[in-house]
């Protein structure tokens, strides 16, 4: 009994019920209508443009639990889609190819975690408001991307780069591995850890936590941290995808996506509650409905709508059940 | 501060007027054209859109509140423009706008009846309203005979002295600043953000408030959509990206409190001003030919000044909480 | 003589739990009413029925002999019945004038507020109750009382027939109840009445004309105050025999018969921009030290400088191991604990657990390789629930739903566990029913005996009286005087701040 108590608010929550029967609502509904729906080419096609929507979704997750919000995931992930191709194109990665292909995943993601350190530091220590404090990445953050780049499309040819968005494991697309990996430690973190307990307790009430003598301010920086350095990662992964990066387009409206898939996944907006897998559950589900409206025949622009709708009931749904 | 006026010495606000007067110098001093009729009608009637929308929005921010959607609505609504522009602009402009205040009211309606956070809410409608532009026009741009009436709006001038958008941007703006420091509903949107529970208590009409502040949004959305299709010639459903968080920026670096239940029209028109001057002033500096910069340090310039006016508020904010205790 | 307000029969039910059924209050024109009851009794799901913030299930409400219907706060207010909440119902954001005439602002020909008649207006009202304040400015840039006057202000200029004042009282400093009074006063002698709750039962013998009780959501008595006596009405409130509560006295601390041990902890000269201006004081172990004073005098800031929670500008705290203490988590490394206020905004996290919520300030010592030791856990929390006899359905229960009795106990949990040296107690009682305030104060009696060290802040002069060992008389951000139990009786509590009150008048 209380085990399953511990489960449905970590993890399982009730809200998610709802996001349960829509998932299984949709995958009905394609089994019926879509041709070629069981088809191993539609799983992959949609565990590859999944991962990143889930991996940002998770990051989001984590700083939504805080109370907070990060605009600036989709401006990340074109900072370190831009840098990456940046450096193994170098003449230093020419002479060095090992040296340099880990140097275009490492120092991206760091470049990633140190915006994370910027958006967090302002949140907490100098408690500007989330929105606006991510805000300023928002607006510069693909600004700079594009600086860098001159604003050029990068086009390139790296096998072992292209691994992180092309590479199977096991039959299955190499980026879902990693989703179900990371997911697996942010659900341990969460549940279990000392510091998934004190970010639900920043969450929950921010002053009786720094008064139970919580560190606020470096759980915060944390939350923003991580949610920078996944964004990083899944920026590096849209670009090994497309063996190409445009500035202008890597993570464009991600941040919305992940905030959709956050809340539909069961994710509280005040903060208190980070159901990580309840985040992956719904980058599905939106993936889900891009896919099915895809595939037939509807144009992308009705699937903004069928978004739109999903993100009201999936919160009118969250609230009727708390009234 | 009840009866605030435009200009507010020793408020939240002041730093922003500072700055912008302080900017309008230096451009004054440095460019030779900058103060020119033709600089300032040009800069004015660009930013008539920015302005409307961030008053929209500072409305909504006063009450705690935030419209995600108003980019998205004015994309929409200048193809609605577009549309209607053959019937002559007595028809397009009050149905453009028409169409904003409708998704305004759909706003509302999630807001404050079904009781969805009001940033998921507008993120929802900027998601539907942008999807909703794009299947009106087939993700084309609708092109408006320039022969028509209604493109005039951006360019003859009213009473032979300003563009007519400049124009309907002031009274926009004047009218609003009415309504937010002289009517009950004003001071109502006010209260809200000082205190929803409170406001409710007092006998106040909360959800006609709350309406009230998202329907205006979406007509300044609307509005701004006018401007938009007027100013191009066209309907623009791929324009909007960004552009709420631009008038938030606004609404922020004119002192308002993302929180609510402080803050004024005029300090949000100068907050939006002076975001439009950086871009201004950038174009003058990149025209003398001394330094060359790409269109895409625009927006890391426009981060940085978001970035350091913030700092400046949150120093102003620790220095007035210091004081009062 | 016709009642002014009539409710008979009055059921309400939140999601299925009864809150109130077949409850009735009847107050009479011009009089000032009380209803006491405790925690849970119902009082302010009755006052929110009648001020049309929550419907009635069944019932009957009347005004003047007719039946009334209110269904909005605005209602209410039109109908003449303006209330003051507990948590203030302002707007501290506004301005005064604003929150005066919010709703009702003057108007000039052009229907546009005409602010220069609603200050005057607002300047007008205040002044009959001595308050004289620059209207244009922020409320909340003025202190609790006088937000709490302009808040009658407010009630007073909607020419209300009934005010009702939820707890007015419970941030006051002593004079300032006394204003309030004389404001009460003059409200009955203009023939408006007034429905008074309140914890305090001595307000009720200075102020009402009659009482209400109230227990269990049902109305038990009502009785002219005159023909009451304290624990009269206690015992109707808790349903419970009066001679039996007598025995037990009416705390549980009785200081003054242990023997205290070394000093632990050293307060000297503090100075701090939150408001203490000299404050110095020792606590030992094995004893509880009171800290007494009007409300502002410094008690809570005096703690939170001690827990590492404000910045002091002068003097020093000096723990007995020498190590520092700048912040919460110092604090608590170095065997501290703070049970704050305000439950609500400092001390639960609503989401979370009971046994969550036990362990929080403990994390940092269940912690095996970053994972907290979910068994050691498990069982500490058992062993408090059972210990403080914290009513829940089970650990992993939201706390959130818990009565505030039992929140209070959980949190005073989250403290014991920690096995602190010294715990600093703000109103440990408060917003507690009786019998659950009786229990903490055993528990925390006890605890001391073991060796604990105690600084404890309260309003209630019974509880400090009773419970402390000494007393540090705090006044205006100084400590002026030190009492020592046994000996020490309300009446020389009050001496000591009034003597000082004069001392800094001359």
């Amino acid at each position: 009994m209380t085990r399953t108590l511990t489960l449905m608010r970590a993890g399982f929550d009730p809200t998610r019920h709802g996001a349960l029967c829509a998932l299984g609502g949709i995958l009905l509904f394609n089994l019926l209508v879509t041709p070629n729906f069981l088809h191993a080419q539609t799983l992959f096609v949609n565990i590859s443009q999944v991962a990143t929507i889930a991996i940002v979704a998770m990051g989001m997750t984590l700083v939504i639990s805080t109370g907070g919000i990060d605009l600036s995931v989709g401006a990340i992930m074109a900072l370190s889609g831009a840098l990456a191709p940046l450096i193994f194109l170098s003449e230093f990665a020419a002479a060095n190819p090992t040296l340099g292909l880990v140097a275009s995943i490492i120092v991206p993601i760091l470049v990633a975690l140190c915006c994370g350190v910027f958006n967090g530091v302002l949140v907490s220590y100098l408690n500007v408001q989330p929105i606006v404090a991510t805000l300023i990445f928002f607006i510069s953050g693909r600004g700079l991307a594009q600086v860098m780049t001159n604003g050029n499309l990068q086009t390139f040819t790296n096998p072992s780069f292209s691994y992180l968005g092309t590479g199977k494991v096991l039959g299955l697309p190499f980026q879902g591995w990693l989703v179900l990996l990371i997911a697996v430690v942010l659900y341990w973190m969460v549940t279990r850890s000392v510091f998934g307990r004190q970010l639900l307790a920043v969450g929950g009430n921010e002053r009786a936590a720094r008064l139970s003598g919580i560190p606020v301010h470096r759980v915060k920086i944390g939350a923003y941290v991580i949610c920078a350095g996944l964004s990083g990662l899944a920026g590096l992964i849209v670009v090994a995808i497309n063996s190409a990066s445009d500035a202008a387009r890597i993570g464009n409206l991600m941040e919305l996506d992940a905030i959709a898939a956050a809340v539909v996944g069961g994710t509280l907006l005040q903060g208190g509650r980070a159901p990580i897998f309840g985040a992956v559950l719904g980058a599905v589900i939106i993936q889900l409905v891009k896919y099915t409206l895809l595939a037939n025949g509807i144009a992308d622009e009705v699937a903004l709508i069928a978004k739109a709708g999903i993100i009201i009931a999936a919160v009118y749904l969250q609230q009727a059940r708390k009234e | 501060m009840t009866c605030a006026g435009f200009f507010r010495p020793g408020g939240h606000s002041f730093g922003v007027w500072v700055v912008l007067v302080a900017m309008i110098l230096f451009g004054l001093l440095r460019y030779e054209n900058f103060g020119g009729a033709y600089n300032i009608s040009s800069f004015l009637n660009y930013n008539a859109m920015f302005i409307v929308i961030s008053v929209g929005m500072c409305f909504v921010i006063l009450t705690g509140g935030i419209d995600l959607s108003v980019g998205s609505v004015a994309a929409f609504t200048s193809v609605v423009a577009a549309y209607l522009s053959p019937y002559g602009i007595q028809v397009a402009l009050p149905g453009a706008v028409m169409a904003g205040l409708a998704i305004g009211g759909l706003n509302a309606v999630f807001v404050v009846l079904m009781r969805i956070p009001p940033f998921i809410a507008t993120l929802a409608t900027m998601l539907g309203a942008k999807g909703g532009a794009l299947v009106i026009s087939g993700a084309q741009t609708i092109s408006i005979d320039w022969e028509l009436n209604f493109t005039k709006l951006g360019m003859e001038k009213a009473f032979n002295l300003l563009p007519w958008t400049i124009v309907i941007t002031a009274v926009v703006v004047v009218g609003l600043w009415i309504v937010l420091e002289r009517t009950s509903l004003g001071r109502t949107v006010l209260a809200i953000g000082g205190g929803e529970d409170a406001s409710t208590m007092m006998g106040l009409n909360v959800n006609r408030a709350k309406i009230f502040v998202y329907v205006l949004s979406g007509g300044c959305g609307g509005m701004a959509g006018v401007f938009l299709a007027s100013g191009f010639g066209a309907g623009q459903p791929l324009e909007g990206v960004g552009w709420e968080l631009s008038a938030i920026a606004s609404v922020v670096v004119g002192g308002t409190l993302l929180t609510g239940g402080m803050g004024s029209v005029g300090a949000t028109v100068a907050g939006a001003l002076l975001l439009g001057l950086v871009f201004n002033i950038l174009n003058f500096e990149n025209g003398r030919g001394v330094i060359s910069l790409s269109a895409y340090w625009q927006m890391v310039i426009r981060g940085g000044f978001l970035f350091v006016v913030i700092l400046l508020q949150s120093h102003l904010a620790r220095r007035s909480k210091g004081a009062t205790q | 003589m016709t009642d002014l307000i009539k409710m008979t029969g009055i059921g309400k039910s939140f999601a299925g739990i009864v809150a109130l059924q077949d409850a009735s209050l009847a107050i009479r024109p011009g009089e000032v009413h009380a209803i006491i009851g405790q925690n849970g009794a119902g009082k302010s799901t009755l006052i929110k029925i009648l001020t049309g913030v929550y419907r009635r299930d069944a019932g009957d409400v009347q005004m003047n002999g007719t039946p009334l219907a209110i269904t909005t706060p605005r209602e209410a207010q039109d109908a003449g019945i303006a209330t003051i909440y507990q948590e203030l119902s302002l707007v501290p954001l506004r301005s005064v004038t604003e929150n005066v005439v919010m709703g009702y602002e003057p108007r000039t020909r052009l229907g546009l507020i005409d602010w220069k008649a609603a200050h005057a207006r607002t300047r007008e009202i205040l002044a009959r109750f001595g308050v004289d304040v620059d209207v244009t400015r922020q409320l909340g840039s003025y202190s609790t009382a006088i937000q709490q006057l302009v808040a009658i202000a407010r009630a007073v200029s909607l020419d209300a027939k009934l005010v009702i004042m939820d707890e007015a009282t419970s941030s006051l400093d002593d004079q300032e109840i006394e204003t309030l009074f004389s404001v009460v006063k003059g409200l009955k002698a203009s023939g408006v009445a007034v429905l008074y709750i309140s914890h305090f039962l001595n307000e009720l013998y200075q102020i009402c004309d009659r009482v209400t009780i109230m227990r269990d959501g049902q109305t038990v008595a009502t009785h002219d105050v005159a023909e009451t006596t304290k624990l009269g009405l206690v015992s109707e409130m808790l349903g419970r025999d009066a001679s039996e509560i007598q025995a037990a006295g009416l705390t549980a601390l009785s200081g003054g018969h242990g023997e205290p041990g070394e000093v632990l902890l050293e307060a000297k000269g503090l100075r701090s921009k939150s408001g203490l201006r000299d404050a110095s004081f020792t606590i030992r172990k094995r004893e509880i030290v009171g800290l007494g004073g009007l409300l502002g005098s410094g008690r809570t800031e005096a703690a939170r400088a001690v827990f590492g929670l404000d910045a002091l500008s002068d003097g020093q705290v000096r723990h007995h191991s020498g190590a520092a203490l700048d912040t919460p988590a110092q604090a608590i490394a170095l065997g501290m604990g703070f049970l704050t206020e305000d439950r609500k905004a400092d001390g639960i996290i609503p989401h979370m657990s009971v046994r969550e919520n036990i362990t929080l300030a403990l994390l940092p010592k269940l912690t095996r390789m970053g994972a907290v030791d979910r068994e050691r856990e498990r069982k500490l929390v058992a062993h408090y629930i059972e210990a403080l006899q914290i009513k829940t359905s089970g650990m992993e229960q939201p706390i959130r739903e818990l009565s505030g009795g039992n929140q209070q106990k959980v949190l005073l949990a989250r403290w014991l566990a920690l096995e602190p040296e010294i715990l600093i107690l703000d109103e440990p009682t408060r917003g507690v029913d009786v019998g659950a305030k009786f229990e903490i104060q055993s528990i925390i009696r006890k605890q001391v005996a073991d060796g604990l060290a105690v600084l404890l802040i309260s309003s209630e002069f019974e509880e400090l009286v009773e419970g402390a060992d000494r007393i540090v008389v705090l006044q205006d951000g100084r400590s002026v005087s030190e009492l020592q139990n046994p000996g020490i009786t309300e009446g020389a509590l009050i001496g000591a701040i009034a003597h000082h009150h004069e001392r800094s008048a001359a």
